[in-house]
């Protein structure tokens, strides 16, 4: 049988560097393939091939060949593609062209030219079997991000595309959200056979759902495709459930948390971890934060306290108050109730400059920090002592780089040293993980560790279950704008499922990370 | 039997207001202006949806009654020597010869007042009429319901009108991340630590945005071919700069005769062909287009009537259009029938769809 897509040869190359080289790949009718590799190597512009995106919005120079169903189409733009091929990005906010719910759906069917009839019953089919059928009349930009994907898919969905292509669709999601979202497309392949094309950073999400997987080990190396489990046994990003397996000798690797519990039962497992006891130093004291955004009120008497010596995660879901927890506690966004104590201040009395000294806080987006040419230049305009700050957060960057080329983490680093200039003990991260691969999300778990040992106090934002369990102290996880749970990492992750991580989950409360149990494996 | 809630179509309700505008604009009798005022109070109120561009008419009362002020204002500052009953003296501020003829302050009359009220308050209904347009039809929905050759001009604007929000979130958004580090603080360099940031992230939602809309086929090329393409071009174009020698043959009048009237029908002509040419092999289709029907047709016939009937009131009855502003302004049955009959859509529009209900 003709497979539904099959790129050959496919290499991209700019000026001197070559992104992809002679890749080869099928995607058959009804499968969902993951596309996976440390970031940077080409993932998106691999996706971007299959939808023609590149190289017509991105530049360079494409070669080889895109059949669908054994048609070639690598000169038709992807307009013309777009009745077989449905692409939603990372950002599928960015790419809302109308804004309720139900014309998006539309949109699509609309430039295809389809007959009102048909729109009018796929519209409404969509709903329903993506379940955003309450949300129909709702502007598209108050939608939650689970919401908004859900609607970017189904906005594909409508014109019946014979494959799906996602870039990174959980990653700016809650793990709940997340689940959901990777539930609708499981449903697409097995109930529609749907193809699905999707790239992702978070393995551990998404594996378990994956017929075959694309592995772009980057660094020169040839693009392997072939069964998740045997590529993950030599993959250099895996999954914790993954590392456990290998470390653990287990053969065939377990994919799924069910099947590595059925492994793991004849794993003697030592004495649990000693939990030593966490610094005690109240470096920021907050009572009955009350901010209101509006008429919507985004946090409630909200107590937090904030340790010297410790890392502290913030969790919750999309639109819980994460965000405006951070702003509020570094003094920028107005609180309507409670008080703030950094050493006998309050953070909202101070002014710019003065802030800047006491709290450091790298905002979602880390780029909006930035505005010159080259990294030598932020770093002077930084004050003194940033470069010093970034070559012991990430050594060995040049100086005449733009910081736009630089990779995420090392970008992520530039801004993290920029805000840590004016020597604060507070500091505070929102979201710093998304678009990390595991290599660039340790290096920045090393970093938090390192600032904390040094006595810094550390808030960091995150969806990120597995991030939480390889640095953080304790947690906190907020609701509704309210404090529901917080504690020890220990206690609060096994408390709720969802936010348990998959060592957790295989070997049961109080393991956390694959390390912790390297002397019983070994 | 009353009829069911819906959305009534938006090119109707901005003809309604386009009629009373009109007639707004062709008297300065503050009785007058004031039913027309108080008619589209009564219609926005009782016919808007609960979206959030219906709430914008209280921006556009509060801009007319700016405008009133201003007006009323702007007479006593520059007004003086309004000849009349003098209200207010205020001492006169000698101003240099160069300005001649203008006078600062000075003694205020009542008639001056009144002359500024008057030409104020017909602003103020011109503001409010396009107010309450917005309010009752989604700008958007007019946009859509351009005829299929414009679309992509459409499709333009709609977007234009979302991206402006996003950019005042970016602008905020760099300007507090910019704050949480050292940097330049010169004036200009200031500029551009703010700047670059913010363009960058437009640019690169502009971006994405392009790419979401060519992936979910916008600007898919129909049967046409190139031969095609360029005669409707040609057409278009030709027809649109005969449009614009005849206007501006008409406005001119020392300009051929030929160019004016015939001028302007032939460019209006070859103009709508080359769109009906483009239009025939657009293959796009629309989603749960709106509908003309008999209540959009009698919306509209209100608007256009309370127009037509305030221009017979301009040319008939001057006193009635334009009253002294040393009388009491007085209203005549036709003047009566300009101010309220805007009040008949009311009755003959259904009544709007709750949000979440069915369109």
């Amino acid at each position: 049988m003709r497979p539904l897509l099959e790129l050959r040869g496919i290499t991209l190359s700019y000026d001197e560097s070559t992104v992809l080289d002679a890749v080869d790949l099928t995607v058959e009718e009804g499968e969902l393939v993951l596309v996976s590799g440390p970031t940077g190597v080409g993932k998106s512009t691999l996706l971007g091939v299959v939808t023609g995106l590149v190289p017509r919005f991105s530049g360079g120079v494409l070669r080889g060949d895109v059949l669908l169903d054994g048609v070639s189409i690598v000169d038709a733009p992807p307009r013309e593609r777009a009745h077989a091929i449905g692409y939603v990005g990372q950002d599928p906010a960015a790419a809302f062209v109308t804004d309720t719910a139900e014309d998006e759906l539309a949109y699509g069917m609309e430039q295809l030219g389809l007959p009102p009839e048909t729109m009018r019953r796929r519209v409404e089919e969509t709903l329903d079997l993506l379940g955003i059928a309450h949300l129909r009349d709702r502007d598209l930009h108050t939608l939650s991000g689970g919401e908004q994907q859900r609607v970017a898919i189904g906005s594909v969905l409508t014109m019946h595309p014979r494959l799906l292509v996602l870039d990174e669709p959980t990653s700016a999601l809650d793990p709940t959200a997340a689940e959901d979202v990777l539930a609708t497309l499981t449903r697409l392949v097995h109930d529609l056979g749907v193809s699905v094309l999707l790239a992702e950073h978070r393995l551990e999400r998404v594996v378990p759902f994956a017929d075959r997987m694309v592995l772009m080990p980057g660094g020169g190396r040839r693009v392997e495709v072939g069964d998740p489990a045997d590529l993950l046994a030599h993959s250099p990003v895996v999954p914790p459930i993954v590392e456990l397996g290998r470390r653990a000798g287990w053969s065939p690797l377990p994919l799924t948390v069910r099947d590595a519990r059925r492994a793991a039962r004849t794993l003697t497992l030592p004495a649990p971890p000693d939990v030593a006891d966490l610094a005690d130093e109240p470096l920021l004291l907050a009572t009955g934060i009350g901010v209101v955004h509006g008429s919507t009120v985004a946090l409630r008497e909200v107590d937090v306290t904030l340790h010297a010596g410790r890392v502290t995660a913030l969790m919750g879901r999309n639109g819980a108050g994460k965000s405006t927890l951070l702003w509020a506690l570094q003094g920028t966004r107005k609180r309507r109730a409670g008080a703030i104590d950094l050493d006998g201040d309050d953070t909202a009395a101070l002014d710019p400059a003065g802030r800047r000294g006491r709290v450091a806080l790298l905002p979602q987006t880390a780029a909006d920090l930035l505005y010159l040419e080259t990294v030598a230049e932020e770093c002077a305009a930084g004050g003194a002592g940033t470069r010093e700050i970034l070559d012991r957060l990430v050594p060995g960057i040049d100086d005449a780089t733009h910081p736009r080329d630089l990779s995420e983490g090392q970008r992520l680093a530039l801004a993290l040293a920029l805000v840590l200039a004016p020597a604060p003990r507070v500091v505070l991260l929102d979201e710093p993980t998304r678009g990390l691969d595991y290599n660039a999300k340790g290096e920045l778990a090393r970093i938090l560790r390192t600032l904390a040992a040094d006595g810094h106090a550390v808030l960091v934002a995150t969806h990120d279950v597995e991030f939480v369990a390889s640095v953080a102290d304790e947690v906190v996880v907020l609701a509704e704008g309210e404090v529901v749970s917080s504690g020890p990492t220990r206690r609060v992750v096994a408390e709720s499922p969802a936010f348990a991580p998959q060592v957790m989950k295989v070997l049961g409360a109080p393991w956390l990370r694959v390390d912790e149990l390297e002397v019983a494996l070994t | 039997m009353s009829a069911l809630p819906r959305d009534l179509h938006p090119v109707a309700w901005w003809l309604w207001a386009i009629g009373l505008a009109t007639a707004a604009s062709l008297t300065t009798n503050p009785l007058l202006l004031l039913m027309i005022v108080g008619v589209v109070g009564v219609v926005v109120t009782t016919r808007r949806t609960d979206h959030p561009w219906a709430r914008s008419f209280r921006f556009y009362v509060w801009l007319g009654v700016a405008a009133v002020v201003l007006r009323v204002l702007w007479r006593v500052v520059l007004g003086g020597g309004y000849p009349g009953e003098v209200v207010l003296d205020l001492p006169e501020v000698p101003l240099p010869d160069f300005v001649l003829g203008v006078t600062l302050l000075g003694p205020v009359t009542r008639e001056a007042l009144l002359a500024g009220l008057y030409d104020g308050l017909r602003l103020a209904t011109l503001v409010i009429c396009v107010g309450a347009a917005n309010s009752l039809a989604n700008p958007k929905r007019l946009l859509r319901s351009l005829p299929p050759a414009l679309y992509e001009v459409g499709t333009a604007l709609v977007v234009a009108v979302t991206v402006l929000p996003q950019l005042t979130q970016s602008i905020q958004r760099v300007r507090a991340a910019q704050a949480l580090r050292a940097g330049d603080t010169g004036r200009v360099r200031r500029l551009r630590r703010f700047l670059v940031p913010v363009l960058e992230d437009t640019f690169d939602r502009s971006l994405a945005l392009a790419a979401g809309m060519d992936t979910r086929g916008y600007g898919r090329a129909g049967t046409a071919t190139a031969t095609e393409r360029r005669t409707t071009g040609a057409l278009v174009l030709a027809g649109l700069c005969g449009v614009v020698v005849g206007v501006y043959a008409l406005l001119d009048q020392t300009a051929p005769r030929l160019l004016a009237a015939p001028m302007l029908v032939v460019g209006t002509l070859v103009a709508v062909a080359g769109l009906v040419n483009a239009g025939r092999r657009v293959q796009r289709t629309r989603y749960r287009p709106d509908r003309w029907r008999p209540a959009e047709l009698a919306v509209v016939a209100v608007g256009l009537m309370v127009g037509a009937l305030g221009w017979w009131l301009n040319h008939h009855e001057l006193a009635i259009a334009y009253p002294a502003v040393t009388a009491t302004p007085e209203v005549s049955l036709t003047a009566l029938a300009v101010g309220l009959l805007g009040l008949v859509a009311v009755v003959v529009s259904p009544p709007p769809r709750v949000q979440g209900g069915a369109r």
